[in-house]
């Protein structure tokens, strides 16, 4: 899977709150509406500034906080097609996979705000065009999160497979 | 070689002998899921297909984080619940019956060596009981009443023995709240934690689980407190029969193993906008509060009423702070009606919600501010997180809160206790 765009750089330790503040939540399964909201504590015009296929760069502990799965998905139908971090929090990360969210654990420090961004998923590789460096991730999925993401998301997994397989 | 509590839960849940690191299916036993997180499960489970629900008198579904519904976009997802819960069966709450891990577990959901989920990243909260539970999201929860399983990487145990005597005006939450500043927001990312030591056995089960509730702020999966006689009494007051809980083996491989002596601990305050910003307060200088909330699923239990109690009798609320005192279920509410706490509460100038969530999750019922200083017994101080991204969030234990209500400033509780 080759994913293009444009980095948007965040700091460590971005909650879920920060991604979506509860008071939204709560309120709508809409999620068009409500990706108009993305980071919205963070930089009130940030849903202005997102093209379709751009890319999340952060640092560690991303989507640390709430188990809210509407956090990937306001990611999602926001137009971006993946996050890349240093580290990210257990329940976020399971939570990305199953709505069909690539996320990818890399060396955050090379990219900057801007950066036009190349990557190979499942290969791990991550080719900064605007520097002309070639980043390389550590991390690898587990073959049932493969699986998943393949198919698109938990719901088409679970319609293809009928149950869990290992 | 020997087995954590969590592999041997996972074992006695996936019909093999697993170990950390390994990638299983496993059945569970309890599910959970809360009105933020429901509604979404509610339309993955359609988008599935599902016909019926695995073991539906073993899920609840509870309306918690908005209740009585402050707007019709909440209304409506009740409804949703509700219709839900009447067509496959599910327990579903009763209306304003507390939040949802208090709840879970006083309807005696989250048994010793159980295998638990829930829609919350807080479900850990009922490893207080000995068992292994677990927050996910909205797609899992879905997927686990399809199917009544749910895949995982059984995790690798890290064990924290804490020694040593409370000291006066220091309770659990100053316990955990240290713990998270020493190891901070990813310290323990996906890692379970065994609890144990003399301190942890002194704690009662309300204590326990303010510690449990939160060791998700240092990214653990779970946090899971010993077995014994305080877990029994604690099912039999529920009208439940136990009598074994699960045990580490003596040659337990653990990942790392931690020991505290809390014996010279003070108060200790996470200033904002993250939990791991934590000092103990004589670090900290003045601060003025506009704004204290005493309740949640870390702190709106019995004992930490009695403690917020034992500060309030006889005083007045400083003129300048709204107190908001919520009990975090009707069950704890209409105790501390019998006990006097709610009228020692109104006495002193609070004001006393229905059980819920709302101040801590900024839904509705104490939204602060621009520029307020809050202090909460919540587990969470991130920016925005209660409703108002202008004001600034400080956590702490019900004493401490309690304190700083009446002097206007964030207050060492030592100050009122003899």
């Amino acid at each position: 899977m080759i994913l293009k765009g444009k980095a948007h750089k965040f700091g460590d330790d971005i909650n879920t709150d920060y991604i979506i503040s509860g008071k939204y939540k709560f309120k709508s399964l809409d999620f068009n509406e409500m990706s108009k909201h993305l980071f919205e504590d963070l930089d009130p015009e940030f849903y202005k500034k997102i093209n379709p296929d751009d890319i999340i760069v952060a640092g560690k502990n991303f989507g640390c906080g709430s188990s809210r799965e509407q956090a990937p998905l306001v990611i999602k139908y926001a137009g971006i097609s993946l996050v890349i971090a240093k580290s990210f929090a257990r329940i976020f990360y399971r939570n990305s996979i199953n709505v069909g969210l690539p996320l990818l654990e890399a060396d955050t420090d090379e990219i900057d705000n801007g950066d036009e961004l190349e990557v190979d998923l499942f290969q791990g590789k991550i080719y900064n065009k605007t520097k002309n460096i070639t980043i390389l991730s550590k991390s690898t999925f587990p073959d049932i999160m493969v699986k998943i993401l393949q198919a698109g998301g938990l719901v088409e997994y679970l319609k293809k497979e009928g149950d869990f397989k290992i | 070689m020997g087995k954590t509590i969590a592999e041997k839960i996972f074992s006695n849940h996936a019909n093999k002998d697993v170990k950390a690191g390994d990638i299983i299916i496993a059945k569970l036993d309890a599910l959970m899921g809360q009105d933020g997180t429901s509604p979404l499960a509610i339309k993955v489970f359609e988008e599935l297909g599902g016909t019926r629900v695995i073991n539906p008198e073993k899920v609840l579904l509870v309306m918690d984080h908005s209740v009585p519904p402050p707007n019709e976009g909440v209304a409506n997802l009740h409804k949703l619940m509700r219709e839900f819960a009447e067509k496959y069966g599910t327990q579903i709450t009763e209306f304003g019956e507390g939040v949802c891990h208090q709840v879970f577990m006083e309807r005696g959901l989250a048994t010793p060596g159980s295998l638990v989920i829930g829609a919350d990243s807080h479900t850990c909260t009922y490893g207080a009981l000995n068992c292994f539970s677990t927050g996910v999201g909205s797609s899992e929860l879905a997927a686990a009443m399809y199917t009544g399983k749910l895949w995982f990487k059984v995790p690798s145990t890290v064990k924290i023995n804490i020694n040593g005597k409370l000291p006066k005006g220091v309770v659990s939450k100053d316990i955990i709240l240290y713990l998270v500043g020493y190891f901070k927001a990813d310290g323990l990312t996906y890692k379970a934690i065994e609890f144990d030591g003399e301190t942890i056995r002194d704690l009662s089960i309300d204590g326990r689980a303010t510690i449990t509730n939160m060791v998700v702020e240092m990214g653990a999966k779970a946090g899971i407190m010993p077995f014994d006689e305080k877990t029994k009494e604690f099912f039999k007051n529920i009208g439940i029969v136990i009598n074994n809980g699960i045990e580490a083996d003596k040659d337990a491989e653990y990942e790392s193993i931690y020991n505290f002596d809390i014996s010279n601990l003070e108060p200790q305050v996470a200033l904002p906008h993250t939990v791991d910003n934590v000092y103990p307060i004589s670090q900290i200088e003045k601060i003025k509060i506009h704004e204290a909330f005493i309740g949640t699923c870390t702190n709106g239990r019995l004992e930490d009423l009695r403690y917020a109690a034992q500060i309030l009798k006889g005083k007045k609320v400083n003129k300048n702070v709204k107190l908001i005192i919520t009990p975090a279920s009707k069950r704890i509410y209409m105790q501390a009606l019998k006990e006097g706490l709610i009228e020692t509460f109104l006495n002193a100038g609070a004001v006393v919600t229905n059980p819920g969530c709302g101040p801590c999750v900024g839904t509705h019922q104490g939204v602060p501010a621009d520029g307020e200083n809050v202090i909460s017994t919540a587990n969470r101080n991130f920016k925005g997180r209660m409703g108002n991204n202008k004001a600034l969030i400080h956590l702490a234990s019900p004493l401490t809160v309690a304190a700083s209500a009446i002097k206007g400033e964030i207050t060492d509780p030592r100050e009122f206790l003899d």
